[in-house]
């Protein structure tokens, strides 16, 4: 079977630097991967590439989504993208200040819904339908992450772990077949780290979803991962279950430095 | 209380004043006989002022921090509560509606003519504030599509006579154009380079209208433009300006309905979150094309309105009447009476419009008072006068 996301030989140029140098990536349907590596390897700059936010300067980013046709990403605006659902959560939270918790996740509806200019000032019943089923479909995925408590606050006055779960929420709001989650552990404390855990695994198993996560927490992605791959310098050195990443000679060295070179 | 570190520093603040204002103040030079005055008193009042002003601002500034200790966070405006209450709610807009039916029944005409200026301007407030306190784009320009309005209903009318009613909703769409065009080429501007090439716009149609002389009439403007018939009929003066003042209303009412409607539906809350973040908000799947144009287009929808309405009023249109300072004042009415907030807008239009007509004696001292009013909002109530508030939702628990 097609893998739901391909990459292939994925290459980011800014000016002289290469951020990627022939990246090849791929994720199983149903599967929960980790991309993994020292800061500043690229790993920020892959999801930028595959989620339209660059335009890649080489190389192939191909999705196929369940039940359809292979589909290529290159160059498509980054709206698009999340569109032909891929969603993705951002390392430094970036959540809509101004707005309640809820209207950040129906925010994640948007593209799901119709309603232009002149329906929202006329309101036809078309429409009122269409808004109250997004106001319970938003309330009902917040009630699945467990943040239905704070449904009509404002999302900034929230606790920083319950922020990075309005993050998922509000992009599991936009219906995807992949998440992509930058990070999602970052800063949370152990109690709050082993919730997310349970909530990954929970998505996969009873939303369909298949998962690429950077994150720096290493038990967390060792006790998640089916596959994962590492990058260093923007190239991948490795891929492969934790066991065989945990043992492999080329992750230890680009995390804790090569004796030899120093000799 | 008052500790001795206010205390020594508003005496340096009186200090500087004394200097600063010294100029003024102080020396008073008479041109025609040759005398130099020094008006030594002087110095007393401003140290003095200038003591009591700093003194007091600390005091405020300092209650503010408290407040902001003891930690009360649903610090909902009074207005909002009222609307919410279901008691109060139909008695309030009850009299809200019937103060305004009177209102040039009650006033002279004067009063009236007040009004309506002032009712323009919180249509103007409503339209501005879809772009810069919705969508977050700070438009400086904003009066040109004020402009567009007002004189397509002049040039439509000397032209081809077409009548109030008809121009109405054919300048609409050509505000929306016009809102769209500007809109076009500065999708990738933010921030002040978006309010730089908005204030330019904003200079270009008014010198496109001053300088092509054969199209609009330049300087010298556009006069005779008739009020608007009622299916034909013409009123008198003092009726046309009654009939007016009721044909603003009914345009604000429409404005408020569909502003209203607009600010939680799909779209507004899309425009809300370009403003709060432009890239997690095209990650959401929103299209931030479409999303600055619309808010582009249907803000200049409603100055476009407000322009018919305008020149229908007065008569006379020259470029004269759309210079950058209506572009500001409206931007004062939109940030002091709440940004995103229809209600802080419309109390914004009133109170900025209003009292300046009223202390007309102080008209020279307008600007001054804007901005020490911008100042002191900024300050104090950084939120606006009357800040919005989001539509909250509620749920029933669902049992399993």
């Amino acid at each position: 079977m097609e893998p739901i996301l391909n990459v292939k030989n994925l290459t980011m140029n800014f000016g002289g630097l290469k951020a990627l140098d022939n990246v090849n990536i791929a994720v199983e349907k149903g599967q929960i991967a980790a991309l993994i590596g020292p800061n500043g390897a690229g790993k920020t700059t892959f999801f930028n590439c595959i989620t339209g936010i660059y335009e890649p300067s080489e190389g192939h980013v191909e999705i196929t989504p369940p039940g359809k046709p292979t589909q290529r990403l290159n160059g498509l605006k980054t709206n698009i993208v999340a569109e032909k659902g891929l969603a993705r959560t951002f390392q430094n939270i970036r959540l809509f200040e101004g707005m309640t918790v809820l209207e950040n996740v129906m925010i994640g509806r948007h593209c799901r819904l119709k309603s232009g200019i002149i329906s929202a000032m006329l309101r036809p019943s078309a429409q009122k339908d269409e808004e109250q089923k997004a106001v319970s479909d938003s309330y009902r995925i917040l009630e699945k992450i467990g943040l239905d408590k704070y449904v009509n606050e404002m999302a900034v006055n929230l606790p920083y772990g319950a922020q990075r779960r309005l993050e998922i929420a509000r992009a599991l709001a936009t219906d995807p077949f992949l998440l992509l989650l930058d990070e999602p552990a970052a800063g949370m404390n152990p109690q709050e780290t082993k919730e997310l855990d349970e909530l990954i695994i929970w998505l996969r198993d009873n939303e369909d979803l298949s998962i690429l996560l950077i994150e720096h927490d290493m038990k967390l992605v060792m006790s998640l991962s089916d596959n994962i791959h590492v990058v260093d310098y923007g190239r991948k050195i490795a891929e492969g279950t934790p066991r065989e990443v945990k043992s492999n000679s080329d992750v230890i060295k680009a995390y804790l430095g090569d004796d030899s070179e120093d000799a | 209380m008052v500790t001795k570190k206010e205390i020594k520093q508003s005496f340096f603040i009186a200090l500087w004043f004394i200097v600063l204002t010294f100029p003024i103040m102080v020396i008073k030079i008479n041109t025609i006989k040759h005398t130099v005055l020094f008006r030594w008193g002087n110095i007393l009042w401003v140290g003095i002022a200038g003591f009591g002003a700093s003194l007091v601002w600390n005091y405020f500034l300092r209650m503010k921090e408290e407040k902001k200790k003891t930690g009360v966070k649903d610090d909902i405006p009074v207005v909002h509560r009222l609307l919410q209450n279901e008691k109060f709610r139909n008695p309030f807009l009850a009299a809200v509606g019937v103060f305004f039916l009177a209102y040039p029944f009650i006033f002279p005409m004067y009063h009236t003519s007040i009004m309506i200026t002032a009712l323009v301007y919180v249509m103007l407030g409503l339209g501005l504030n879809i772009v810069v306190g919705l969508a977050g784009l700070l438009d400086l320009g904003y009066v040109a599509f004020y402009a567009v309005g007002a004189y397509a209903y002049a040039l439509l009318n000397l032209h081809y006579g077409l009548s109030f009613w008809v121009v109405l909703p054919i300048s609409a769409m050509l505000g929306a154009i016009c809102g769209t065009m500007l809109g076009y080429p500065v999708l990738k501007l933010k921030g002040d380079y978006l309010a730089i090439v908005t204030l330019g716009f904003g200079e270009i149609i008014r010198i496109i209208l001053e300088n092509w002389d054969s199209f609009s009439n330049g300087p010298r403007g556009i006069p005779n433009i008739p009020a608007p018939s009622f299916f034909g009929y013409q009123f008198e003066q003092h009726a046309s300006v009654v009939y007016i003042y009721f044909i603003v209303i009914a345009l604000v009412l429409l404005t408020i309905f569909f502003v209203n409607r607009l600010e939680n539906s799909r779209i507004g809350r899309a425009w809300i979150a370009l403003r709060d973040d432009e890239i997690a908000c095209q990650a959401m799947g929103i299209d931030k094309v479409k999303t600055k144009l619309t808010a582009f287009a249907l803000g200049a929808t409603w100055a476009a309105l407000g322009g018919v309405v305008f020149a229908a009023k007065t008569s006379y249109i020259n470029p004269m009447s759309f210079t950058i300072w209506e572009s500001i004042t409206i931007l004062c009415v939109v940030v002091i009476g709440g940004m995103g907030s229809a209600i802080g807008v419309i109390a914004g239009a009133l109170v900025l419009i209003l009292v300046p007509e009223y202390l007309r004696a102080m008209a020279e001292y307008r600007m001054l008072v804007f901005g020490a009013l911008q100042v002191i909002v900024m300050v104090f109530k950084p939120e606006g006068l009357i800040k919005s508030v989001r539509k909250t939702y509620k749920f029933e628990k669902v049992k399993e």
